[in-house]
């Protein structure tokens, strides 16, 4: 398949910038974080996503979806990375309605996937419990409990985990933490007697939270998946979360640089505009390449998610890896060449360099993407 | 079956034929090479047979017209020529800068007479040309350049160095860029013109390199001459008079797309840590030296992020989106990045890489590679020129 958008796809992607300008530019996030909103997100411009087919881009047509696959998902994350747009996109549409629609059960994907596709319930994915990304180190158990299970452990990082109707949990019900056989996942309903969520204030201004699970029930009809064998599909599902954070990071990383190109065009000192001193154009000239070839592993990753699920997930921590490390730098080129003016609030970019280092840490870093690619090469 | 495919099978068939056996080992690398050329041996029949073959089917240039010496075949035809010879592993059957540089230049610039003098005996490996470019104080700045070629009536006359020039001492002609109006600005007053290297006026002088090889000369101008025209309607300048440097520009264009492009070939064969895990040695599982493990993980990602990127650019090229421009970020990145690969494999061969000569390392085969490298990022225009080039016509930057 060429690496480029087709026709309908670039058609997405410019409706998806006009709206996002219009309706949910930076200083719609600013004014979210200004106002302590206790939500994180609007839920109007939600329903309003919903109604353009975004809260089911993944969700197939007879489920009431847009079914756009992976590439529309990743040219919506892209336009909402150019924004900052805060929206439960990546949780519900992207993690939820994968999990659900790859290893959820007829009746599970009844009861889900039409409410997600019309935005009316919100979804949540708890994996980490510690600071740093891995889903074998999970220890969270689920124990037998009759004919269900007991869950108790905390997670924490958990996207929307303090909004979301439902929470698709990792646990052990086998093994130890660090193995990767054992693990079973779990869909709760929030409101579960015993699970409490903590949300909590990140650099980002978004929205995550810590999750409290204290003996919470589950019946047999709430696993989704294999019980024991949940590793693989979680990776299936947490590698889709990678290619649309790499896409809404490769959108950030190109708005802070269009940003920071222009003014280099604007701003002059010693009688000229600095964009004129080679110093910053041969560094913006690198920045310039960087992000071209984040870009081409992030289209490839969104493609290979479509083409071949289960085979995407080099290609995924490749696209990880690439954008979280092409966008640390953007956005550090983007506040040094900005001087003064780009480490006040008052100025946008400062919301671009704190979106970055969130998205870039969730799901894993670019080291733990790059030891990924490693141990997948044999060394 | 389409015509694709008939051609296909076609191709196929001809080349299991044709393709003698010593020719179907698949080794690429400057050593097998054939150049071609009055001074060309071969070195064997096989690579001469094969040579006339490929010659007489018009497929040393596929590509090319047939009415000058080429096999009149469509892109995708071409396209599979290639996967065919790549399959049955054929050597290609000759390489030359006739092929990559003049050929281009004189297929978009020439007069039809130029193309049917000069194309044929290139495409047959008969006459093999140099590139005269660069001088000792026009390197990165070339349109500096001060090479001397005045008018004569009836011939012209050449003064000055050329500096650079590969395998000028094998070559039989060369393509020079040479200043014919002093007076004009200096993008103006630049021809591209042809001459006959084997005349008294013309010499050269290999320059030895850090790698120990001599792939590049110096070319000597002392009154040497070329007719106006090489036979009746052959001029020898290619295109206008004093508007050589267009042809130049393009095929420095040309030039470095075939660089980065030639970036994917170098990424063929084994990856770095498959090299590294079978020098070094994993503990657990994992290379035994993390901190090279590391580095080598993130130029693995960086390398194949960059070849998607050629790949991306191909296809918005075919799709008729893409910036021109890009060539010179796919030169910068291709070549620092090759640069950077030959540094990690030098750093896994440690001390035993470092034997320049014997068997053990084939004489330093390595280390010779590592330091060619470092000239890839200073041909065909500096990284730095590439930067100044992004910043101007993709970034539009003032002043640049």
């Amino acid at each position: 398949m060429p690496l480029v958008l087709t026709e309908e796809q670039e058609m997405l992607k410019e409706s998806a910038r006009g709206f996002l300008d219009e309706k949910a530019p930076v200083s719609a996030l600013r004014k979210l974080r200004d106002t302590n909103d206790q939500t994180g997100f609007s839920r109007d411009l939600w329903k309003e996503m919903a109604e353009m087919g975004w809260a089911g881009i993944l969700v197939e047509e007879e489920h009431g979806g847009a079914d756009f696959g992976f590439v529309g998902a990743g040219v919506l994350a892209e336009e909402m990375g150019r924004t900052l747009t805060a929206s439960p996109f990546l949780s519900t549409s992207i993690l939820a309605a994968t999990a659900l629609k790859k290893i959820g059960t007829d009746a599970q994907k009844q009861a889900s996937l039409p409410k997600i596709a019309a935005g009316e319930l919100l979804y949540a994915l708890a994996v980490d419990e510690h600071r740093k990304h891995g889903p074998a180190k999970t220890a969270m158990k689920a124990e037998k409990h009759g004919n269900g299970f007991k869950l108790s452990g905390d997670k924490t990082f958990v996207a929307d985990g303090h909004v979301a109707d439902k929470i698709i949990v990792a646990a052990r019900t086998a093994g130890a933490a660090g193995e990767q056989d054992g693990l079973t996942l779990f869909l709760v309903n929030a409101k579960s007697k015993g699970l409490t969520a903590e949300r909590t204030q990140m650099v980002d201004s978004r929205n995550a939270a810590r999750l409290k699970f204290d003996g919470v029930e589950a019946t047999g009809d709430d696993v989704l998946g294999e019980v024991d064998g949940g590793y693989m599909a979680l990776e299936g599902v947490l590698n889709a979360g990678r290619a649309g954070l790499a896409a809404e990071l490769s959108g950030a990383s190109q708005a802070a640089f269009g940003m920071t190109v222009n003014y280099l065009k604007e701003r002059k000192q010693f009688g000229a505009e600095i964009g004129s001193f080679q110093a910053l154009q041969h560094r913006a000239a690198h920045l310039y390449s960087e992000i071209e070839l984040a870009k081409s592993a992030i289209l490839k990753a969104l493609q290979d998610l479509d083409a071949h699920y289960g085979m995407a997930g080099p290609i995924c921590s490749l696209a990880k890896a690439k954008a979280g490390e092409v966008a640390k730098l953007a956005s550090q080129e983007a506040v040094q060449m900005h001087g003064g003016i780009g480490m006040t609030d008052e100025f946008d970019i400062g919301f671009y360099m704190k979106r970055i280092r969130v998205a870039q840490e969730m799901f894993g870093d670019p080291a733990f993407h790059a030891d990924r690619i490693a141990q997948m090469r044999g060394y | 079956m389409s015509d694709l495919e008939t051609f296909r099978a076609e191709a196929r068939a001809w080349l299991e034929e044709n393709c003698p056996k010593e020719m179907r080992d698949g080794a690429g690398g400057e050593e097998n090479i054939c150049w071609g050329g009055t001074q060309w041996k071969f070195q064997s029949d096989a690579q001469k047979t094969w040579l006339d073959r490929m010659a007489a089917k018009g497929w040393t240039v596929p590509h090319w017209p047939k009415e000058y010496g080429g096999g009149g075949l469509s892109k995708e035809e071409v396209k599979i020529l290639k996967a065919e010879m790549r399959s049955l592993k054929c050597r290609s059957p000759l390489e030359s800068f006739g092929i990559w540089m003049l050929g281009p230049a004189l297929l978009k610039y020439g007069a039809h007479e130029q193309k049917a003098h000069f194309l044929p005996p290139i495409a047959r490996g008969e006459i093999r040309w140099c590139q005269g470019y660069s001088e000792p104080n026009a390197g990165s700045d070339l349109a500096s350049l001060q090479c001397k070629c005045e008018d004569k009536g009836d011939h012209w006359l050449i003064n000055g160095q050329k500096i650079w020039t590969s395998y000028a001492d094998e070559s039989d002609w060369i393509f020079v860029l040479v200043r014919t109006d002093p007076k004009a600005t200096k993008h103006n007053g630049i021809s591209f013109i042809l001459v006959d290297m084997n005349q008294k006026g013309v010499s050269t002088k290999p320059i030895k390199l850090i790698s120990g090889k001599s792939p590049f000369c110096e070319t000597f101008f002392d009154d040497a001459t070329a007719p106006k025209e090489h036979a009746p309607g052959v001029s020898a300048i290619v295109g206008e008079i004093n508007r050589g440097w267009d042809v130049a520009k393009y095929l420095l264009t040309h030039e470095r797309e075939m660089i980065s492009a030639g970036g994917g070939g170098l990424l063929g064969g084994r990856g770095m840590g498959e090299v590294a895990a079978q020098e070094i040695g994993l503990e657990h599982g994992r290379l035994a030296d993390p901190l090279l493990r590391a580095q080598i993980a993130k130029a693995e990602i960086d390398g194949w992020a960059f070849l998607l990127t050629l790949e991306r650019m191909k296809d918005e090229a075919k799709a008729g989106q893409g910036v021109g421009a890009n060539s010179s970020m796919l030169k910068y990145y291709g070549t620092e990045f090759n640069k950077r690969r030959f540094e990690l494999l030098m750093d896994i061969g440690g001390s035993d890489e470092l034997e320049w000569e014997g068997e053990r390392t084939k004489d330093g085969k390595l280390a010779r590679g590592w330091l060619r490298t470092k000239a890839n990022s200073i041909e065909g225009g500096t990284s730095e020129v590439q930067l100044n080039i992004i910043a101007k016509r993709i970034l539009e930057l003032p002043g640049a």
